[in-house]
């Protein structure tokens, strides 16, 4: 079997045979990084680069790393908005660095489309590092590869994902994927921080962290964003974290061995407790290790596709 | 004296109820006679007469709500360009903008936009005056030396004012001058950071969305104003049936109030943006299926009495954008007819209504001498086939911005012949 995509813009599109082709992959990978020698020749030659467009420590290392373990050359480009405030479109941006002929780009934008719109433009493959609200689908592969080592199989398992929906790729990208794959998805979110037709998204929705949490195999929190939650659509901080904060009382809601998930950055104290964060149901640093893992079978994945590697 | 005799053409007329095939007979750019009647009455010598083979003829169209690039973004559009694409279209009374840069709202603004659409166009032009000075949204423009010298309505254009006494009080003064007031009506908080109509497709896309009562609520503050103040007032865009609910209910207490819509609200939806596709980006945003077939029966039921283009050209610089950052608007002149018939083709609107809306009614809400072939009006006449096929290329769009949202588009029925005051302007051939 082979993967049918160019491009990865998103987990929309993508089938169940796709995902488990990207997670099989990533499972090797994850072999590799716990190896002395990490580094393979797979991507030797290839240009990689890393176009973040919104600063992003944790994310742009983990591609950088994942590139460097495949041989791949990695390039980093921090751009802000500072080509943006000088006046060159992002398409212009996407044509200068397409002349420098790149194998692969690994974008991330504040506006959703934007990754979409520069894959158009070049004729490298582009893997979407997160685009505004739209998605953030190595976060929803992480995420599931994370699950199924944890719990052995994603589908059926109850995953409720709690927070701010509204603003949130990563909440997008995983409801796709985990009801691609045949879990049930629970989201729990105050109703200021919820999409409009979130009932329509293909999941169930609840404004009680007690009851959305019975019996949840996993609880992903979602971060908030500080200007979010002084008034603009939570009064404050601590009216947030007595109701939607995961602490244990909350947690206790769940299964006993129920997985505690967070894309970092966290907010301890606002959306999670630290105690819970670092407790034994957390396996938030699993996640940053699956991230290396994914996005290296990504990248080859679609260096395969594309006949480069 | 010259006389031009178009034969065997099917005239439709709303303003005198005919649908009938006949003759025109047109005397220096004037109608000199009309219908099954003008037929067989011998053409003068030296008069020029054209076999129309059956097809239709009806009043020419007439366009309220136009955006041009001239004065300030010429390289987007001019007068010139938009009087070409006009042409194209079937359009020869067109009300331009007043968002330009300069603001139209100052005498000698409009007189600018008279004397380049006298030298430069064959279309007649007729510019808007700003509401208020530079659209602040504060003070009012000199209504009154504005409609002397020819404007053709008071409006801000794309901005919806956002205090209710300043509306009130040009509500109240335009009625001294018979101006009418034409406001798009969208509030600006609801509608912040929002990209597309609310719903799930723009939670998908991770868009905020538009809600309807963004353009509600200040559509029902204005037509209280206009109640209180008997204002002539004309709700340019509209976009939800819930609009039109308060249109009907402000007509039937006879209060002065008029809706038009863009042509873009009738004949797309909110699906049509796709992946992100900018030129989709309009305002009012594009609604669903469901709100679109409610307000294709508004327009056949009588509530709306207007089809505007909404033609709002932009180029790459302003479209070639990520989504969010992109502008809104689409050309629209070249379409309008062609996608109109789309609601003939499909039985929900009849062609009679349709010339109605299209030339008619804004002619008469605007005071424009247009949108009759009554005996004596200017020769302004649109003849189209209903019934051959085209396709829209973007290759072939006259507007110097081709961000259309009909590229590629098929039509059925096509412009072939566009005359003002008795010249042809634009042919098909």
């Amino acid at each position: 079997m082979s993967f049918p995509h160019r491009h990865l813009l998103g987990i929309k599109g993508l089938s169940e045979p796709d995902i488990f082709y990207l997670l099989d992959k990533a499972e090797e990978a994850v072999k590799l990084s716990l190896q002395r020698e990490k580094k393979t020749s797979t991507l030797r030659g290839l240009t990689q680069i890393n176009l973040f467009f919104e600063a992003s420590t944790r994310t742009q290392a983990s591609f950088e790393l994942a590139g460097k373990r495949l041989g791949a050359d990695v390039m980093n480009m921090s751009v802000g908005n500072s080509s943006v405030k000088k006046g060159e479109t992002l398409v212009d941006t996407a044509m200068t660095l397409n002349a420098m002929h790149p194998d692969m780009l690994v974008v991330r934008h504040s506006s959703a489309g934007a990754v979409a719109l520069l894959a158009q433009k070049v004729d490298c493959a582009v893997i979407n590092a997160g685009d505004g609200a739209h998605e953030h689908p190595t976060q929803a592969l992480l995420d599931a590869l994370t699950i199924r080592r944890m719990k052995g199989t994603v589908g059926r398992l109850t995953v409720a994902i709690c927070g701010d929906v509204l603003h949130s790729r990563v909440a997008r990208s995983n409801i796709l994927l985990l009801n691609a794959l045949g879990a049930r998805v629970r989201i729990i979110a105050p109703r200021t921080l919820l999409p409009t037709g979130i009932k329509q998204m293909g999941a169930e929705v609840f404004s009680s962290m007690k009851e959305g949490l019975k019996d949840a195999d996993v609880v992903m929190m979602l971060r908030l964003q500080r200007e979010r939650m002084e008034g603009a659509f939570v009064p404050s901080v601590r009216e947030y974290f007595r109701f939607f904060g995961l602490d244990a009382e909350k947690l206790s809601y769940a299964k006993d061995d129920a997985l505690v998930m967070h894309p970092g950055p966290m907010n301890r104290g606002v959306e999670i407790a630290s105690e819970i964060a670092d407790g034994p149901q957390s396996v938030i640093e699993q996640q940053v290790e699956m991230g290396v893992a994914v996005r290296m079978a990504v990248m080859e994945t679609l260096m395969l596709a594309s006949g480069r590697n | 004296m010259t006389t031009r005799i178009l034969e065997n053409v099917r005239i439709i007329d709303p303003s005198q109820q005919m649908d009938e095939i006949g003759s025109i007979i047109i005397e220096n750019g004037k109608i000199a006679a009309i219908g099954a009647s003008a037929r067989n009455q011998g053409a003068p010598d030296g008069a020029e007469v054209i076999n129309c083979n059956g097809q239709i003829a009806v009043p020419g169209l007439v366009d309220t709500r136009v955006f041009i690039g001239e004065p300030g973004s010429e390289y987007r559009e001019t007068i010139a360009s938009a009087g070409k694409a006009a042409a194209k279209g079937g359009i020869t009374s067109i009300v331009t903008m007043p968002d330009t840069n300069p603001v139209i709202d100052d005498v000698a603004l409009l007189q600018f936009i008279q004397r380049t659409a006298r030298d430069t166009t064959d279309i007649h032009v007729h510019p808007a005056s700003a509401m208020t000075k530079g659209l602040n949204g504060k003070e009012m423009t000199e209504f009154g030396l504005m409609m002397e010298a020819g404007a053709a309505c008071i409006t801000d254009g794309h901005k919806t004012l956002r205090n209710a006494a300043v509306i009130r009080r040009a509500m109240t003064y335009a009625r001294d001058f018979g101006a009418l007031i034409a406001c798009e009506t969208q509030d600006a908080d609801l509608a912040a950071g929002g990209m597309m109509n609310e719903g799930l497709l723009a939670s998908w896309l991770g868009f905020s969305g538009i809600p309807k009562e963004a353009e509600i609520i200040p559509l029902e503050r204005d037509v209280r104003l206009a109640e209180l103040t008997g204002a002539n007032y004309h709700a340019a865009k509209i976009s939800v049936p819930q609009s039109s609910k308060v249109i009907r209910r402000a007509k039937d207490k006879n209060l002065n109030v008029s809706a038009g819509i863009s042509i873009n609200n009738l004949t797309l939806n909110e699906v049509d943006i796709g992946e992100y596709r900018t030129f989709f980006k309009l305002s009012p945003p594009l609604r669903s299926e469901e709100e679109r077939l409610a307000m294709v029966e508004a327009i056949s039921d009588g509530t709306v009495d207007v089809i505007c283009s909404s033609h709002d050209p932009q180029d790459v610089d302003t479209k070639r954008l990520p989504f969010p950052h992109a502008a809104e608007g689409a050309i629209g002149l070249e379409t309008m007819l062609a996608a109109a018939l789309r609601l003939h083709h499909s039985d929900q609107v009849s062609l009679s209504r349709l010339v109605e809306v299209l030339s008619t009614k804004p002619a008469e809400l605007y005071g424009l001498d247009a949108g009759s072939l009554r005996i004596g009006s200017s020769a302004d006449i649109t003849l189209f086939d209903l019934e051959m096929p085209w396709v829209h290329y973007k290759d072939e769009i006259v507007s110097k911005s081709k961000n259309s949202a009909f590229e590629d588009a098929r039509f059925t029925g096509k412009v072939l012949a566009t005359i003002v005051s008795g010249q042809t302007i634009y042919s098909d051939q």
